[in-house]
């Protein structure tokens, strides 16, 4: 099986179904650009990140629109284009730029449907990169998907590694309900197996990525290779965990982080939010609340302080869960009751 | 003026409708039985139908909290409509919407929208797809005054050019934004120069009157529906009633809305121009307007005595699946 990027397997998700649908349309800032530029290259970008990259030399300036920086009227055309019966990949460069666009995604998107009786149908990607690790600081490194989680009307998917961004995003694409897809920039260039073609994975079924029978673990996104770390470690000393993710946080499936539970009796929650109403606070809410009693030792939840991310690499290093923490979280459970 | 006689008994069929529609739903907000927050559109049913009957199902409108009045002229069910306003299990949104969120994609109603300046962005898009398909089709977004001054608004103006896309923006100037005079609120006050300022060219229309609206329109169409990309109608109006049911408009000077009643309405002005043409009779719109109020009379008694929704109807239409 080909093994190809993170990057590589969204731009290969994009490139399929723009050729199978033509109602797929891509727009945002950038994605091809060059348009208006002196040396008349288009594609001179790709998209921030690389990924619509080569989208615009096989589907056209039509159906991959470069434009100005203009978020809220990006998600509002999307929207639009949606409700007029295309299927739109909107792309907002960094997750903290919703910011501006908040109206059309969480009171336009998320609504349409149920304000209208049920009548509107919104197909519609709205595509981001987020997260730390790049030392982009505050206004460029946030996670945001739990503020996407918490709103009715959307559904929210993040992705931690190339075989799943693939398939998911063709799943979000096809999608008839506004889908927020969640790229960790970190995660762009990580590698994996990825087969060529069509597959889909369903939204609401987490993934067992390692099973074990000591405590679980719950991460999502960055924090997956993260747990994987810690686990190489706590693995050598015979202590292993079941490690989920969820990939999409709006559905959660949450029949399988609590029949985890149920075998292993421990929980750490993993999330590179800051604390409060985040992902890791939601899972641990569901969990106290409907697998109280088999729970052997108090929830740990591992995430970002309830500060904004900083700039400089000592002080986002210090910001961001990493595995010795994971590590210390699983230790935690395991001594504890 | 190319409007042949059911053209006219048309248009003035609609505007008296919204007329009626909205003069009754100020009477029956007093009752008590009508819930939430009602903005109505009397006065400014010139520009809806102005521009309206220009377009068809396959032409998309994006409206305003003010939406009864575009909704109507783009075709949308009055009986449907009052059932959404009353909150009624078949009502045009199944009572999930109200008088905020009245949308009908099937008539290209892209829905009130309860976000000023949320409309202008959403018509772009469906701007896109209209120009994608290339059947000539457009998008039309109405803004007020108010909803000018957003950042959205001057956001889709400036991607409709760029991106030249089929799209209207209709500007309904009716003075006040809420509360507060566009002579305050509204920087250079002539809007039309606004836009003129993104290279988009600007019908200008007398929003008291149907012909000057209507003629803007075509104007409009002529340029987008051809390749043009955007274009705008500038409608200057007034609004008869508050910002929303209960505003005393004690912003307004005593007489103001009268004066409009007396002098400018668009009802009879319209009346006055084509029986004075003599292109229809009175009686003939004396017709029109008893019609049209049974019709409004029958879209009300049955709005009061519709069923509401279950409770159970809560948890439906959230997803397509979830």
């Amino acid at each position: 099986m080909p093994v190809i990027t993170l990057r590589e397997a969204l731009n290969e998700a994009l490139h399929l179904e723009m050729a199978r649908d033509p109602r797929v349309i891509v727009l945002g800032e950038d994605v091809s650009g060059g348009a208006g530029g002196t040396s008349g290259q288009r594609d001179a970008a790709g998209g921030i990140f690389g990924v619509t990259k080569g989208l615009i030399h096989k589907f056209g300036d039509g159906r991959v629109i470069d434009t100005p920086i203009s978020e809220s009227c990006i998600i509002g055309a999307a929207n639009g284009a949606a409700l007029a019966g295309l299927r739109p990949v909107a792309e907002l460069m960094f997750a903290d730029f919703v910011g501006v666009a908040m109206d059309q995604i969480f009171n336009q998107a998320a609504k349409f449907r149920y304000m209208f009786g049920g009548k509107a149908r919104t197909p519609l990607v709205i595509r981001m990169s987020f997260g730390a690790g790049m030392n982009c600081a505050a206004q460029h490194s946030q996670t945001i998907y739990p503020f996407m989680t918490a709103v009715p009307g959307l559904k929210v998917v993040v992705p931690s590694n190339p075989y799943d961004a693939k398939g998911l995003l063709l799943t979000a694409i096809r999608d008839d309900d506004p889908v927020v897809f969640f790229e960790h920039k970190a995660l762009y260039s990580r590698k994996g197996e990825v087969p060529d073609g069509d597959y889909m994975i369903p939204f609401g079924e987490a993934a067992l990525v390692r099973e074990g029978e000591h405590a679980t673990i719950v991460a999502l996104g960055r924090m997956v290779p993260f747990a994987e770390k810690a686990l190489e470690k706590l693995n050598a000393e015979g202590i292993t965990c079941d490690l989920i993710d969820p990939r999409t946080t709006s559905p959660l499936d949450e029949e399988t982080i609590l029949e985890s539970v149920s075998n292993t009796g421990r929980l750490v929650v993993v999330d590179e939010s800051p604390p409060r109403c985040s992902v890791a606070s939601d899972i641990a809410a569901i969990v106290a609340q409907k697998g109280f009693r088999d729970l052997k030792a108090p929830i740990e939840i591992v995430t970002a302080p309830h500060t904004p991310v900083p700039f400089a690499r000592e002080l986002e290093r210090a910001y961001v869960p990493g595995p010795a923490q994971i590590e210390a979280a699983v230790r935690k459970v395991l001594k504890d009751g | 003026m190319q409007l042949n006689r059911d053209a006219l008994l048309q248009a003035y069929r609609r505007m008296r409708t919204i007329r009626e529609f909205e003069e009754r739903l100020h009477i029956e907000n007093r009752t008590g039985e009508i819930a939430g927050f009602t903005h109505l559109y009397a006065g400014q049913e010139a520009v809806a139908v102005g521009v309206c009957e220009h377009l068809t199902d396959k032409d998309w409108i994006a409206s305003t909290h003010r939406g009864h009045g575009h909704c109507i002229a783009k075709g949308c069910d009055v009986g449907g409509m009052m059932k959404e306003i009353y909150g009624r299990a078949d009502g045009l949104c199944k009572g999930k919407g109200g008088s905020m969120h009245i949308a009908d994609l099937d008539k290209g109603m892209l829905g009130a929208n309860a976000i000023v300046g949320g409309g202008p962005p959403i018509a772009v898009g469906a701007a896109i797809a209209a120009k994608l398909a290339g059947e000539g089709h457009v998008a039309v977004s109405f803004t007020g005054d108010g909803g000018s001054n957003q950042g959205t608004v001057l956001e889709a103006l400036n991607m409709a050019a760029v991106l030249k896309v089929p799209k209207i923006f209709v500007f309904e100037n009716n003075g006040y934004s809420e509360h507060t005079g566009a002579s305050y609120a509204l920087a250079g006050q002539d809007l039309g120069r606004r836009v003129e300022g993104f290279g988009i060219p600007v019908f200008r229309a007398d929003g008291f009157d149907f012909f000057s609206v209507y003629e803007a329109m075509r104007q409009a169409l002529e340029v987008s529906r051809t390749g043009g990309g955007p274009a705008c109608v500038y409608a200057t109006c007034t609004r008869y009633f508050g910002h929303f049911e209960g505003d005393p408009q004690n912003y307004r000077a005593k007489g103001e809305v009268e004066k409009f009643r007396d002098e400018s309405d668009c009802l009879k002005g319209f009346r006055a121009r084509v029986t004075e043409a003599g292109l229809i009779d009175a009686a003939t719109l004396d017709a029109i307007d008893a019609e049209v109020l049974a019709e409004i009379d029958t879209a009300t008694n049955d709005a009061k005595s519709a069923a509401p929704p279950v409770p159970a109807d809560v948890l439906t239409d959230v997803y397509i699946s979830y």
